[in-house]
């Protein structure tokens, strides 16, 4: 059922909050020991919420915006009294003794948040297999990933464990996860949802965004999301449209960019068939198709994974084992306290990543290499400032293929980089974009197809979604 | 493939990143840096010469707040995550040698 439908339940009667939260409970116990979507699951508390937001609605009481509906939320983001582990040893002990931002909004909103779900650690992966607490496996075939690192939360809402989950997304981790799944998953304007609370990796790339089975219960959420913080110096402070209101109003003349620079070699073919099946869908529609050109688009990869390692190798620095997380029982004196207990709390990927980063950012390497990318990734965001001179939004695949093998890619990291090359750019230029799924291939693994906008344009984006989302409900 | 970082230069890195790897660790890592470090050169086809590096991709400066008083996290609060605390403060070990 969709998110309104759930919400309409509530308000007839037809169904209650806590009637949902234990149907979601249910299902998590009958089939989390299988899809390992969660990390954690409140039970007690999510009950109590329910309840609370039932008697407030039995009573005529003013309710939220997402009055009794279940939300999974990625671990690496603050809750109040429930462990926050980025699925990392190194926060294992942790408890946070405050709520992120965004969890006040869902807890003002009257949402109720039932868990905690799995990530690739400290949200560095593309598969969910670096968690350091075993990887999450893809509810449309568990032989293959769920991509990442919001694995955990795609694979939740795809699952019906929660109807809404909240992701973060630095290169595609949001969206590539919602893809292989088969949800809807945004990525809004950097700085559009604040961050305060959400455990940094790269702090000019990471942005919170929504998951759901469609594009209103993703618009519904962003709602929730959106908006001011002071406590993000970041967040921008900036009129919040209404994203719910007119959304299934088509766009009159919608005009969709396609850069030949996406259908390059390495996209597989089934995908490549379903992304021009549904631009002919979207042209049937009366959308009109234009080329536009991104020059720097094979220059994307390469220039994520500096800026991002950069960054994150900065803002792990804080693990050190002395205000919080673990500390090793076996060391010398206080630097080998700091390596020692580091080493021990980080997975191989973190470190990896921790390494390329502290490289690049070491003297006499930084200008060739940090501040190379910078430059770069300038070029890329004036690609896209040109391109969307002369269309809407610009359309592309979200995924070289579909889900790949648990265990496929592993071994070869860059590979794995390599799966982010639609994905990382939108976070590159700050833009909002969203995957939203249009069929499958013949195996019936789901295919998305991702839609980018301007800054700030989440509501014609939204909008956008929700035709591509109509004629796939034609087609089927 | 050609050797983009040697293993005294990953033993290096590994010193400032604060990590204490094992030599199978440095071993991998100077091979898997090695690949990742010779497709960033990518990069290096591109003339940026005058191109203005971009650290935020919404441009924001200074955002100032007031300097105003508010309610700080209450010392237990603080300290509960703590590996090692006395109540007070947070333990760490001795920085100076003794006698």
């Amino acid at each position: 059922m969709t998110v309104s439908q759930l919400l309409q339940q509530m308000e007839s009667g037809a169904t209650t909050s806590e009637q949902l939260v234990k149907n979601c409970l249910n299902r998590i116990a009958a089939e989390d020991e299988t899809i390992h979507a969660f990390l954690y699951i409140d039970s007690d508390g999510a009950l109590d919420a329910a309840r609370s937001v039932d008697a407030k609605r039995a009573n005529g009481r003013p309710t939220g915006l997402l009055a009794g509906l279940p939300v999974a939320v990625k671990d690496n983001i603050c809750t109040r009294g429930l462990p926050t582990t980025c699925a990392s040893r190194m926060l294992e002990p942790f408890v946070p003794p405050y709520d992120a931002h965004i969890v006040q909004q869902l807890r003002a909103a009257d949402a109720v948040v039932i868990g905690k779900t799995n990530l690739d650690e400290f949200a560095m992966g593309s598969s969910t297999e670096n968690s350091a607490f075993g990887a999450t496996r893809n509810p449309a075939d568990t032989d293959r990933s769920p991509g990442g690192s919001s694995g955990g939360s795609a694979a939740a809402v795809a699952a019906g464990f929660a109807p809404l989950s909240i992701g973060s997304d630095t290169g595609g981790s949001i969206r590539q996860p919602a893809a292989f799944c088969g949800v809807v998953g945004m990525k809004p304007t950097y700085g559009r949802v604040s961050r305060y609370g959400l455990v940094a990796f790269a702090s000019s790339l990471d942005q919170i965004g929504p998951l759901a089975n469609d594009v209103d219960g993703a618009a519904r959420l962003l709602q929730v999301l959106a908006g001011y913080d002071k406590r993000d110096s970041t967040s921008i402070n900036r009129e919040v449209p209404n994203f719910v209101e007119g959304l299934q109003v088509p766009i009159e003349g919608l005009r969709i960019g396609i850069a030949s620079e996406h259908l390059v070699e390495g996209l597989s073919e089934p995908i490549r068939h379903r992304f021009e099946s549904t631009l002919d869908e979207l042209r049937a529609a009366g959308a009109t198709v234009v080329d536009v050109s991104l020059p720097h688009t094979k220059y994307c990869v390469a220039t994520y994974y500096l800026i991002a390692p950069s960054e994150a190798s900065s803002n792990l620095a804080r693990y050190d084992g002395v205000h919080y997380g673990r500390r090793t029982e076996n060391f010398d004196d206080l630097i080998d306290l700091y390596a020692a207990s580091r080493a021990e709390g980080l997975g191989p990927e973190v470190k990896r990543r921790i390494m390329l980063g502290t490289y690049a950012l070491s003297e006499g390497y930084s200008d060739k290499f940090y501040q190379r990318a910078l430059k770069v990734r300038r070029l890329i965001r004036d690609d896209y400032d040109t391109a969307f001179a002369n269309v809407d939004v610009i359309a592309s695949p979200v995924t070289p293929t579909t889900a790949f093998r648990i265990g496929e890619l592993v071994e070869d990291p860059l590979a794995m980089y390599l799966n982010d090359i639609y994905t990382i750019s939108a976070n590159l230029a700050g833009l909002p974009a969203i995957s939203i799924p249009a069929g499958t291939d013949e195996a019936g693994l789901p295919i998305g197809f991702q839609l980018t906008a301007p800054a700030f344009e989440e509501f014609r984006l939204l909008k956008a979604a929700a035709m591509v989302e109509r004629q796939q409900e034609v087609r089927s | 493939m050609s050797e983009k970082i040697t293993i005294d230069e990953v033993r290096q890195v590994a010193k400032l990143s604060r990590l204490k790897l094992s030599e199978d660790e440095l071993q991998q890592l100077s091979k898997q840096m090695g690949s990742i470090l010779e497709y960033v050169a990518i990069l290096d086809e591109l003339n940026t010469d005058d191109v203005e590096p971009m650290a935020q991709a919404v441009e924001v400066r200074n955002a100032f707040r007031a300097d105003e008083l508010a309610e700080s996290l209450p010392r237990e609060d603080a300290l509960a995550n703590a590996p090692a605390s006395d109540g007070r403060y947070f333990l760490v070990p001795d920085i100076l040698k003794k006698g």
